[in-house]
């Protein structure tokens, strides 16, 4: 997926994760996560960061994150959004469950 | 095939949660009401209609909600939103697709035709997802019994009053403006045999308006009501419990039959009075209802 504009998702209410996208050229997937359960859920919500985005086909972006604690479908689904937006994208491929 | 819906089910309420809020999504099990309804219609800013997709379409996958019904209410087609709701949450495994403003037939088989393709699309059982029809204008309240009969995947018709009141011209006062609508729905949703649901109770201060509503629509005969606030369940559910005396009665009037049975006769009596059938089916309703109830109740 080719990124286009930076673009974000999800909002700063208990349970959500605000999640913004920069395009880069290259340099990877470089993560700022902040959240109130950092010390516990910290590695696994960059993990499903990174899984989404590997699964989105994305490879080069400044991934901004603030977490309120998000569960790992709320922070795929922001991700996700999040995303599909900075490609300006509208078709959603939506996998079988 | 497999369904993922059960046609005839206890449909008390219908728990109204706005889809672009994972807090209240996670939560939205506890509540104990009958079926919860994600909304991605009138409850998402029109801004924020691709990210709600992609979070209902998330919960529904990874949450697990127990035994309760998933609906989900989506755009209009005509807005080119409703077919984008669709493609995202039947892959995810919704069990019902609540319709909003349904005003014909018609709207109904368009429905049916773009869930029969995404259901074939992703290799799920062609007629696997259950539909509903919420009715909100006084074209669909005159076409009801035409929308009722217009696809074996319905599972119930519900009143949507705030769009109609408007579209009469007048406003939602004590239940006198919804009484031609209330009753043509209902019976639009018998003479099909699927469920009757009720508008929402908006004023969710007001215990003594929302429990005299409750009333009106069991008298009438609906199933149940939607419920935009968690707390209007535990009311809702406790005033369509069926009374002590109402239960004594239909249990002895189901004796009386079993006896009459048992003795081979084709006539039952209860205290000298002959037992007609509508009586009987009234009885086993109650009882049902009883029985229903207090399975839900354990379960929570």
């Amino acid at each position: 997926m080719e990124l286009i504009k930076t673009a974000a998702a999800g909002t700063m209410e208990s349970g959500d994760i605000m999640v913004t996208i920069d395009p880069r050229e290259s340099g990877g997937i470089t993560l700022d996560l902040t959240s109130n359960v950092m010390q516990q859920f910290g590695r696994q919500i960059e993990a499903v960061i990174r899984e989404t985005l590997g699964e989105l086909g994305v490879e080069h972006a400044d991934v901004q994150a603030v977490d309120r604690g998000a569960l790992d479908c709320t922070v795929r689904a922001r991700v996700s959004a999040a995303a599909f937006r900075a490609a300006q994208r509208e078709n959603e491929q939506w996998g079988e469950t | 095939m497999e369904r993922r819906y059960v046609k005839d089910r206890l449909r008390r309420s219908m728990m109204f949660v706005p889809g672009n809020n994972p807090g209240m999504i996670v939560d939205a099990r506890i509540y104990g009401a009958d079926s919860i309804m994600f909304d991605l219609e009138d409850s998402v800013a029109y801004t924020e209609k691709d990210t709600a997709r992609f979070l209902v379409h998330n919960a529904l996958k990874t949450l697990d909600f127990g035994k309760k019904e998933i609906v989900v209410r989506i755009n209009d087609l005509s807005s080119g939103l409703g077919i984008r709701d669709l493609e995202a949450i039947i892959p995810a495994g919704v069990h019902v697709v609540r319709l909003p403003k349904t005003d014909s037939a018609q709207d109904v088989v368009d429905c049916e035709r773009e869930i029969a393709r995404i259901e074939a699309a992703h290799g799920i059982p062609v007629g696997a997802t259950g539909m509903m029809a919420a009715i909100e204008t006084a074209n669909g309240v005159l076409d009801a019994r035409a929308i009722a009969h217009a696809s074996s995947r319905l599972i119930g018709l519900a009143l949507g009053a705030e769009d109609y009141v408007t579209d009469l011209k007048t406003t939602r006062s004590d239940g006198t403006e919804l009484l031609f609508a209330r009753s043509m729905i209902l019976n639009a949703a018998r003479s099909a045999g699927i469920a009757a649901l009720d508008t929402v109770y908006s004023d969710v201060n007001n215990e003594e308006g929302f429990l005299a509503e409750v009333e009106l629509i069991r008298k009438l005969g609906f199933d149940g009501k939607s419920v935009i606030n968690p707390r209007q369940i535990g009311m809702l559910h406790k005033a369509l419990r069926p009374s002590e005396r109402d239960l004594k009665k239909a249990y002895a009037v189901m004796e009386a039959i079993a006896e009459a049975n048992a003795r081979g006769s084709g006539v039952a009596s209860l205290n000298g009075k002959m037992i007609d059938k509508p009586v009987v089916i009234r009885a086993q309703r109650l009882i049902e209802l009883f029985e229903a109830d207090n399975t839900v109740e354990e379960e929570e």
